[in-house]
């Protein structure tokens, strides 16, 4: 009877020894390892929170972060803007990037017809347009202004000119310059003009305009993390007995860490937000003069912001960079307060 | 439960805090720990703790042998242990509820229990009306009732005090030493380092005195010596 009403007791003990590491009198916390996780979950969801709440104690204090940051991040966010901008419009001018072939003086009527017909068939020619020699003369005729003096003329000087207007996929410089090539091949062609030079020079001057904005980025993204790494030294000190008295009573570094890294998150996107904002006021700011200008090159081109997904994409970057800057600091100062 | 075998420690800078020091505190039992000061009190504690690790000796708690345990292990030792220190040490920034739970949310207990143990813990210390309060409105002694507290919620086997009564009135320091022998009465083991001479006294507790870095007094040794006989 004895042993009978003593075997659970045996039995508990024995699975309690097993289920954790505790030392003997300390009472056994059911440790299933959903019960771990929704505690570790919880406390990221109440440091998450909680980290916002302190920023917003101190607004004034956070704000000052916060456009510290969106600062950082909306100027090279901006330039890229800017950038893609530009591409998109150097983009339309190529697309009436027309080759004017001039064709040998005297070609018969028939010579060109077979020409026309061989050169349609071209991949890279979008379309012809044939401008006869006596249609040029009656056309400078009209717009040169020496209208009088040109009836003077014993024969027509011009040659036949072909209008080639390039397929849109060719629109980069070496494509455009490899059908200049091959139209020139043919023997009724004297000669095909085509204005690179302007072209050649926006291609560099965007590549080199993309770089800029890369370093820029580079380096104002170094910024942001020292800015984040030195706020949240800050916050670190501030808090630094809370942080002897937890690693005291048994927190982990991991647990001291968390509402540090989640400081540094919110210090992220709230930059991120702002310098969304930022660039949405510059943007109108900015819109109209951009269109008159565009008017004026006769092209219908608009400002074109960030857009939904670019904005998440900032945001997600500007959180990750928080984020990181915060690991940064804790992990470098976090390390030095210990309990003495 | 607290075994030192042999441990000495030194400092980097050469002064030996402790030498050779031998004892062993069973389970549920209560001693003090006295000596003058820098005689090697508070380095004996933080062995325990594992904030400092010996020069040479091993340290045991509960049978585990604290030279095996790895840095990321620590905190999980820490939590089988509460420390009562002479400065409390509370946060300010939350009321005496927070203060007590912050073991409990460092272990992740589900919030219901949290308050259950809290409220049972100062409870026991009698500040239980003063859960919503901020400790900086407390006085001393119910400041340092709230360290106890928050030492003991956890239910932890072993109970360390660092000069808990220093600086309490005598009637205080009664009432705060009659709260360890209770927790001694329920099993934990008790370890109380004080330079209290007429508290140690008063208390029928074995006793053993440091003087620089040597153990030169244990009653512990004596009373398992009259025990085996």
């Amino acid at each position: 009877m004895n042993r009978r009403s003593r075997e659970p007791e045996s039995k508990s003990n024995r699975s309690a020894k097993s289920s954790g590491t505790k030392v003997s009198g300390a009472k056994t916390v059911e440790s299933s390892g959903l019960k771990l996780f929704s505690a570790w979950w919880r406390h990221h969801r109440s440091s998450c929170s909680n980290s916002l709440l302190r920023l917003l104690e101190s607004p004034l204090q956070s704000l000052l972060t916060w456009m510290v940051i969106a600062i950082a991040v909306a100027l090279p966010a901006g330039l890229y803007l800017g950038l893609q901008n530009v591409q998109q419009l150097g983009q339309g001018w190529q697309d009436s990037a027309q080759m004017s072939a001039f064709l040998a003086r005297g070609a018969k009527p028939r010579a060109i017809e077979k020409l026309q017909a061989k050169l349609t068939k071209d991949d890279g020619i979008a379309a012809i347009d044939i401008i006869s020699p006596s249609k040029a003369l009656a056309e400078f005729q009209q717009y040169s202004g020496l209208g009088d003096a040109l009836t003077n003329l014993d024969e027509n000087p011009l040659p036949t000119v072909l209008v080639i207007q390039p397929e849109s996929a060719v629109n980069t410089p070496d494509a455009l310059a490899a059908l200049q090539t091959r139209i020139k091949a043919n023997a009724l062609v004297d000669n095909v003009q085509l204005d690179m030079g302007w072209l050649r020079r926006l291609h560099e001057l965007l590549a080199l305009g993309e770089r800029i904005v890369f370093a820029l980025g580079a380096l104002l993204s170094l910024g942001v993390l020292l800015v984040i790494g030195n706020t949240l030294r800050l916050a670190i000190e501030n808090r630094r007995d809370e942080i002897v008295v937890t690693k005291m009573v048994g927190g982990t570094n991991g647990f001291v860490r968390r509402p540090f890294l989640y400081t540094g998150l919110w210090y992220g996107i709230g930059g991120g937000l702002l310098a969304i904002i930022l660039l949405l006021f510059v943007g109108l700011w900015l819109s109209n003069p951009v269109s008159n200008l565009v008017t004026l090159y006769e092209s219908e081109h608009s400002l074109k912001g960030l857009g939904f997904e670019s904005s998440f994409v900032l945001l997600l970057g500007s959180g990750l960079l928080g984020w990181l800057g915060a690991w940064l600091a804790v992990s470098r100062h976090l390390r030095g307060i210990e309990p003495s | 439960m607290i075994r030192f075998d042999n441990v000495s420690k030194r400092y980097s800078e050469g002064h030996d805090a402790l030498l050779g020091v031998n004892f062993e505190l069973e389970s549920g039992e209560m001693a003090f720990l006295t000596g003058h000061s820098g005689a090697g009190k508070s380095t004996l504690l933080k062995l325990i703790m594992l904030i400092e690790r010996p020069t040479r000796g091993q340290v045991l708690i509960g049978g585990k042998n604290l030279a095996r345990i790895s840095a990321s292990q620590i905190p999980y030792l820490r939590r089988q242990i509460g420390v009562v220190f002479q400065n409390h040490q509370l946060l300010f920034d939350r009321t005496v509820f927070d203060n007590v739970a912050l073991p409990l949310q460092i272990s992740g207990m589900p919030l219901k229990d949290q308050g259950k143990r809290v409220r049972a813990a100062l409870d026991k210390v009698g500040l239980l009306h003063k859960e919503k309060e901020n400790p900086m409105a407390l006085s001393g002694g119910e400041q340092q009732r709230v360290g106890i507290a928050r030492a003991v919620v956890n239910k932890p086997a072993i109970l360390l005090a660092d000069e808990p009564t220093g600086n309490l009135d005598p009637q205080l320091s009664a009432e705060i030493m009659q709260l360890f022998q209770d927790f001694q009465n329920v099993g934990v083991t008790v370890l109380i380092a004080t330079h209290d001479i007429s508290l140690i006294e008063s208390m029928p507790c074995p006793l053993m005195e440091l003087s620089h870095g040597r153990l030169i007094r244990s009653d512990m040794d004596a009373l398992r010596s009259t025990s085996d006989e």
